[in-house]
């Protein structure tokens, strides 16, 4: 009786989470491909890789389940790292940095929210606007050239951020937890989370329910410059230099990892648990293709393959419902 | 009695275990126009939209022409002649007269590419027939909703329609669009078209209908040759029941004056003002586009006001935006659920705190989720919600419970005025009597009510005084014991009392 109830809870779990079933289906034909796979230090690997895109996915859930879209959050990246490159070689001290990064990010969000919000733009324009603008500031800034961090004063524990380990653990992988905690906390516990489904939900209800939805919008938005910011110290001090490319392309991953995760494009549905296993498939992905050794030209073809049979999966168990 | 056309027999229609029509049956005669009545959620809608194979009955026959049809979606019904112009017109606005008449059947060149001359040569004929005098290439945004009714209708006879249904079709037409589009229905009944004629207005069945049939609550009540019926058998027959059965009227002493409104102007409405004491209920009636709901939204705070002022316990209050509504105890139970009422992507115990949920919440704006719980279990209980728990998606309940839902959300504010916006509209008719009720105890709980309705037997039910507006002004505001359907009617078409 205890064992039928049992099968049936985990029936049911995995149908709620066809992303889940995605995942462990990809563990299940990499650990029979290659024994490599299950090792713990290409586990590490996986999580430090996955860790990037996964904070930068948990401020586009943010974005997308308000009904936006943030295409900026790659070239924040770089401009984020650029000045966080610049700012350690100078010698200021790593907190401090980590600190006006920070700032600078949420800025640049807030600034996105401001276009959205006041400027009335559609998100997807609003964001692709900056992000032209800061990917040129980017490399108006850096000249094109990369900015190195090696032999400053506080470059060692700057590094720490992205290469450094805590029982066995790669801090970024920390970090990773950490983002996608407050960000659980925030989408369930408070009042803001649940304004944000709200308006993704019914923009129009939510505003005649007394709620100020410029300023959910501006929270949204400017978690997502933020997070877009951490994600651009963490690639930084792992490099141990800023790129003035670095980050581009990012905000496809992000996106796909929201969608795979099972988030809906058109705003109101979604959880960060989604995210989080739609960022470790990608990273899964990622990982599987280059321990079978495909050509890199393949790589995209079989991740494009990949995301659309989720997102299939997802989308026809929906309709069916 | 000329010969039937249509004849639906025994058309039966459920909605997920709720019976909507019971074997209704339906008749159009070649060359008539028949009007089709019936108090809102009577069916009517449901019966049309049968026949043009929108939905699919879950019982009955239709017979056209004496030859039994079954139409699957709108295409085939269109092709067999009929057509359908609902309330709402289905035109693109940026598109023009031409494009939006021969959308996606436009003539072919050789090439398969548009060929223009023939589409606007064609459109102009359709356009002399009816005496519409527009060019081809005007774009549909920028000709009156008169015009725009009959370039639906254009377009219906350009897809040969010999039975066309009409949803309305004067709700938003000046009087001499009234009367121009009346023209050209006598003409086409001329021709031998037949139409299926449906409104509120009673003085509009009489003029141009030639039988009635009746529905209500999803049954056929009577079909009946206009010349043997009139208006207040009709009304009757609609209503079906003594009001007072219907209406529980609850008596209390109004006490201290809650809300005064002076002179409010802005774009929609123009120096309206009224008051409101506690424990009273003021109706506002008035036929569409009188600024109704626009009024309610200025004070509500989401149309900006250009004049006048709002007292709230005597004191002015400043309104900018719905919060400032809400905080200072005005709420606002809109017309338009879906819109702007709940959040269909949410679940009951969301939608009922969403207004309120400061309230349920610490310091840090984290939720206590206990205290929230038993608020929404709390008014399921006391509004008799029908929903399988406070974690039920609203999505999944009848109309008439999510309005309540709405209402709840409000009421969670602690709101003093209590403005409710067409509260029963799309609820049935069983419902319709619990919300009078939650209406009544909020009056003898001692909130200011202001009820807008568009049904005048509601508005004269439950209301104290009715106000009824005209074209965004006041005609007037009566107590009940001058109450009549026919005065509010004549104070919503314009008309001073004395004047008739």
């Amino acid at each position: 009786m205890k064992m039928s109830f049992n099968k049936t809870s985990i029936k049911e779990i995995l149908s709620k989470n066809k992303p889940l079933i995605v995942l462990l289906l990809l563990c299940l034909v990499m650990s029979m491909l290659n024994d490599r796979f299950w090792t713990w230090s290409n586990i590490i690997i996986v999580l430090r890789q996955t860790s990037i895109n996964a904070v930068i996915a948990t401020g586009m859930t943010f974005a997308i389940l308000v009904g936006g879209i943030d295409l900026s959050v790659g070239s924040v990246v770089a401009i984020c790292g650029a000045i966080a490159a610049t700012l350690i070689s100078s010698g200021m001290d790593t907190i401090l940095v980590v600190l006006i990064t920070l700032m600078l990010g949420l800025g640049i969000g807030l600034v996105n929210g401001v276009l959205i919000t006041k400027g009335r733009l559609q998100p997807f324009i609003a964001t692709l606007g900056t992000m032209t603008l800061l990917r040129g500031l980017t490399l108006l800034y850096t000249q094109g050239k990369p900015i190195s961090t090696t032999g400053a004063v506080s470059s060692q524990s700057f590094s720490k951020i992205g290469t450094g380990y805590f029982l066995t653990i790669p801090i970024p992988v920390y970090i990773m937890i950490f983002v996608f905690i407050i960000a659980y906390y925030i989408l369930r516990h408070l009042r803001i989370g649940r304004y944000i489904y709200a308006l993704g939900s019914n923009e129009e209800a939510t505003m005649y329910s007394g709620i100020k939805t410029e300023n959910v919008k501006m929270f949204v938005y400017g978690s997502a410059g933020l997070l877009a910011a951490l994600g651009g110290i963490i690639i930084t001090a792992r490099l141990g230099s800023a790129q003035p490319t670095a980050g581009s392309g990012y905000e496809l991953d992000a996106i796909a990892a929201v969608v795979l995760g099972g988030t809906s494009m058109a705003g109101g549905v979604g959880t960060i648990f989604g995210t989080a296993i739609g960022a470790l498939i990608i990273g899964l992905l990622n990982n599987a293709l280059n321990l079978l050794q495909v050509p890199s030209y393949f790589q995209d073809v079989a991740k494009g393959v990949v995301i659309l049979i989720a997102v299939l999966l997802d989308r026809k168990q929906k309709a069916s419902r | 009695m000329s010969e039937t056309l249509v004849s639906m027999k025994n058309i039966s229609k459920e909605f997920s275990g709720n019976v909507v029509l019971d074997k209704v049956d339906f008749n159009i005669y070649k060359g008539e126009i028949m009007a089709l009545l019936g108090e809102n959620g009577a069916g009517k809608s449901t019966l049309m939209k049968i026949l043009t194979g929108v939905y699919i009955k879950t019982s009955g026959e239709i017979y056209l022409d004496g030859s039994l049809v079954n139409f699957n979606n709108i295409k085939e019904s269109q092709n067999h002649g009929i057509a359908i112009i609902h309330q709402e017109l289905n035109l693109i606005r940026h598109l023009s007269i031409a494009e939006n008449i021969f959308l996606g059947r436009e003539p072919l060149k050789k090439a398969k590419n548009i060929d223009w001359k023939k589409l606007y040569a064609d459109t102009k004929v359709w356009l002399d027939i009816l005496g519409i005098k527009e060019n081809p290439k005007e774009l549909i945004k920028n000709i009156s909703v008169g015009k725009q009714q009959l370039v639906e209708i254009a377009k219906a006879l350009s897809l040969d329609a010999k039975i066309i249904i009409m949803d309305e079709p004067t709700g938003a037409l000046t009087v001499s669009e009234t009367k121009r589009l009346f023209e050209v229905v006598r003409d086409l009944k001329h021709k031998g078209h037949s139409i299926v004629y449906i409104s509120h207005r009673l003085n509009e069945i009489f003029e141009i209908c030639d039988d009635v049939t009746i529905l209500r609550d999803g049954q056929l009540i009577a079909e009946r040759n206009i010349k043997e019926v009139d208006e207040e058998k009709i009304i009757e027959m609609m209503v079906g029941r003594k009001l007072s059965e219907q209406y529980p009227r609850v008596s209390c002493i109004p006490g201290e004056m809650v809300l005064e409104v002076k002179g409010i102007t802005n774009k929609f409405v123009s120096d309206v003002s009224f008051e409101i004491r506690e424990g009273e209920i003021l109706g506002v009636s008035g036929l569409m586009g009188a600024g109704r709901t626009e009024l309610a939204r200025t004070i509500y705070g989401i149309y900006k006001m250009d004049k006048g002022e709002i007292l709230l316990d005597g004191k002015k209050a400043i309104i900018h935006n719905s919060t400032d509504a809400l905080s200072l105890g005005i709420a606002y139970v809109s017309e338009d659920r879906k819109a702007n009422g709940i959040v269909l992507g949410l679940d009951v115990r969301e939608n009922i705190t969403l207004a309120s949920l400061k309230k349920f919440s610490g310091k840090f704006g984290n939720i206590h989720f206990a205290e929230e719980e038993a608020s929404a279990q709390g008014y399921i209980e006391d509004m008799s919600v029908k929903t399988n728990g406070t974690k039920q998606l609203v999505r999944f309940l009848s109309g008439g419970n999510q309005q309540k839902v709405s209402i709840a959300k409000n009421l969670n504010t602690n709101p003093r005025v209590l403005i409710l916006d067409e509260p029963t509209r799309g609820v049935d008719v069983g419902a319709k009597k619990e919300i009078y009720e939650l209406i009544n105890k909020f009056k003898l709980e001692g909130k200011g009510i202001i009820m807008i309705s568009s049904e005048i037997p509601e508005i004269i039910g439950i209301s104290d005084r009715v106000m009824v507006m005209h074209e965004g002004k006041v005609t007037d505001i009566i107590s009940m014991e001058g109450a009549s359907q026919e005065n509010i009617m004549r104070l919503a078409v314009g008309k001073e009392v004395d004047e008739i």
